[in-house]
């Protein structure tokens, strides 16, 4: 086991922030630079753009996030949970599989609301 | 290393700091040079699968051609079109790498090789690997494209949906070992867990391939829909970079796989002080072993569509994970395995010893929790299996479908 485990993590993510920059910086040394307008514009199957795509967008989208929130929270308890899980005794137990099973509840009245259909 | 540094002279924080850089670059160096062998294996197997060649001219087996793409990628032009958020879209592709790249910080590739055992390894994985999914959303963004909108919003959605299953199912082996430590894990499989919940396994394994956007799973980039999503305005070594994001997401899932349910190092007596070069082998061979599956997957099935993809997941995968974790939650608890008790009944001889000697003390310390998951799960295995088919006859006689005819037979007929 290393003494300073958390050190190296942070030296390992600016590495690899690093490495994936330094072919993009080598091929701004070496590539053509020819700009024109028509070059620049956005593709978009050949069809002339119009306006811009900062626009706005399905609700769909924000109920996945959300049901998506819910289950992510979940999880904070259930690792922990999980970690202690040999020396728990019958009440944790049955405590978390009531957690869990709210948590199905919560997963059939969406589902009967409409929110996991894509539209 | 530290150590050395430090017999010889060295500052004990600056010898640390040395060796912790030494060993980042290392480290993740070996995951780009890993993907340039991936790429042509991936290239050579796609070749073979559709019954031709595969790159042949650039050098042996056309071992070269990646080397010649990169070369061919540096030369190229690089587009950044007007509107474009500049800073935002030319971090996104460095950010898709680097989150990948980071998951290999904690990957044990045997007993002493491990970046950083953090107690937490498995959550750090879950979280970095979500930077990646985070760089989906910059670059569709920042691209100024409906349709690189269009694709980064589906990708989003995609990936989040797919993430519910997969830590679901991730509990399962962070229960049976008792720790987040990707090493402890590996350590408490003398039972490989693939063996003991294969219905964990095979739920993280669908969720992963979901993550990494592979074939049948493929519909974030597909071209013939919103002409390849995310990335569609980039060109040039940004592309690239995409591209090779995907390449190492793809065997990262693999070592995942691996390690957290194929018991990573060992076997065969890999992990005994001695044999750390074959305990690294250990887990490249089980590794490249999913990824033919992978390979496999993405060469043989179609695409599906995203409403059933988003089904599939929110009214199969996240429901049976739920049954998954409260059936192992209440039979794990009764036979949670005594490893100084299986020693002692070991060493004590008889029956146990005979087979304690063959398969060490920790097989059967972990036997009994092991036979009765391993039924549970096949029981719980068939069940899902039987709701989706009677699920799809009822569909079939909803769309008026009197049976399915394989695609070769009804093409025969009409010749």
């Amino acid at each position: 086991m290393q003494p300073n485990e958390w050190l190296f993590i942070g030296i390992f993510l600016i590495v690899a922030l690093i490495l994936p920059a330094v072919p993009i910086f080598l091929a701004q040394l070496l590539n053509p630079k020819r700009p024109s307008k028509m070059k620049q514009e956005a593709y978009e199957c050949g069809v002339e753009t119009v306006g811009d795509a900062w626009v706005q967008f399905k609700v769909q989208y924000y109920l996945y996030a959300l049901v998506f929130l819910i289950f992510d929270i979940e999880m904070l308890f259930l690792f922990p949970w999980a970690v202690a899980y040999n020396q728990l005794g019958l009440f944790a137990l049955v405590m978390m599989a009531g957690f869990v099973g709210i948590l199905g509840i919560a997963l059939i009245y969406a589902w009967r609301k409409g929110a996991l259909e894509w539209l | 290393m530290a150590e050395f540094l430090v017999s010889s002279g060295w500052n004990a924080n600056l010898a640390q700091i040395v060796a912790s850089v030494l060993g980042a670059v290392v480290l993740a160096s070996f995951g780009l040079v890993w993907i340039i062998f991936s790429i042509w294996l991936e290239r050579k197997f796609a070749g073979r699968v559709q019954d031709r060649l595969g790159p042949n001219r650039t050098g042996p087996y056309g071992l070269f051609q990646t080397f010649a793409d990169v070369g061919k990628l540096l030369i190229k032009e690089d587009i950044t079109p007007e509107g474009a958020d500049k800073h935002i879209y030319n971090f996104a592709p460095i950010l898709a790498v680097a989150g990948i790249i980071a998951i290999f910080a904690v990957i044990p590739f045997n007993h002493v090789w491990v970046g950083a055992d953090l107690n937490v390894g498995v959550l750090y994985f879950v979280a970095v690997g979500s930077l990646a999914t985070l760089a989906i959303l910059l670059a569709g963004w920042s691209s100024n494209n409906k349709y690189a909108l269009l694709g980064a919003f589906r990708a989003i959605a995609a990936l989040v949906s797919y993430e519910v299953p997969m830590m679901l199912s991730l509990a399962v082996p962070v229960l049976l070992a008792g720790s987040m430590s990707m090493q402890d894990i590996v350590k408490g499989q003398s039972i490989a867990y693939i063996f003991v919940v294969p219905v964990s396994a095979l739920i993280f394994f669908i969720s992963q391939l979901a993550e990494v956007g592979r074939s049948p799973f493929d519909l974030i980039e597909a071209e013939s829909e919103i002409i390849a999503g995310f990335n569609i305005e980039y060109s040039g070594m940004k592309f690239a970079m995409f591209y090779a994001a995907e390449f190492i997401h793809a065997f990262v899932i693999c070592v995942l796989t691996a390690i957290l349910f194929l018991g990573g190092w060992r076997g065969l007596g890999a992990g005994e002080p001695g044999y750390e070069l074959f305990g690294f082998l250990m887990v490249m061979m089980k590794s490249v072993a999913v990824y033919a599956l992978v390979m496999l997957i993405r060469n043989t099935l179609p695409r599906i569509r995203i409403d059933h993809m988003m089904a599939f997941n929110w009214k199969f995968l996240v429901p049976l994970s739920l049954v998954n974790l409260l059936v192992v939650m209440f039979l794990a608890r009764p036979f949670v395995p005594d490893y100084a008790a299986a020693e002692a009944a070991v060493a004590a001889g008889g029956l146990a010893g005979l087979f304690g000697s063959i398969f060490g003390s920790g097989f059967i310390a972990e036997l009994p929790r092991a036979v009765v998951l391993l039924v549970a799960n096949v029981i719980m295995f068939a069940a899902a299996t039987q709701l989706l088919h009677r699920y799809g006859e009822t569909q079939r006689a909803k769309l008026g479908v009197k049976d399915v005819q394989p695609v070769r037979a009804t093409a025969m007929a009409s010749d």
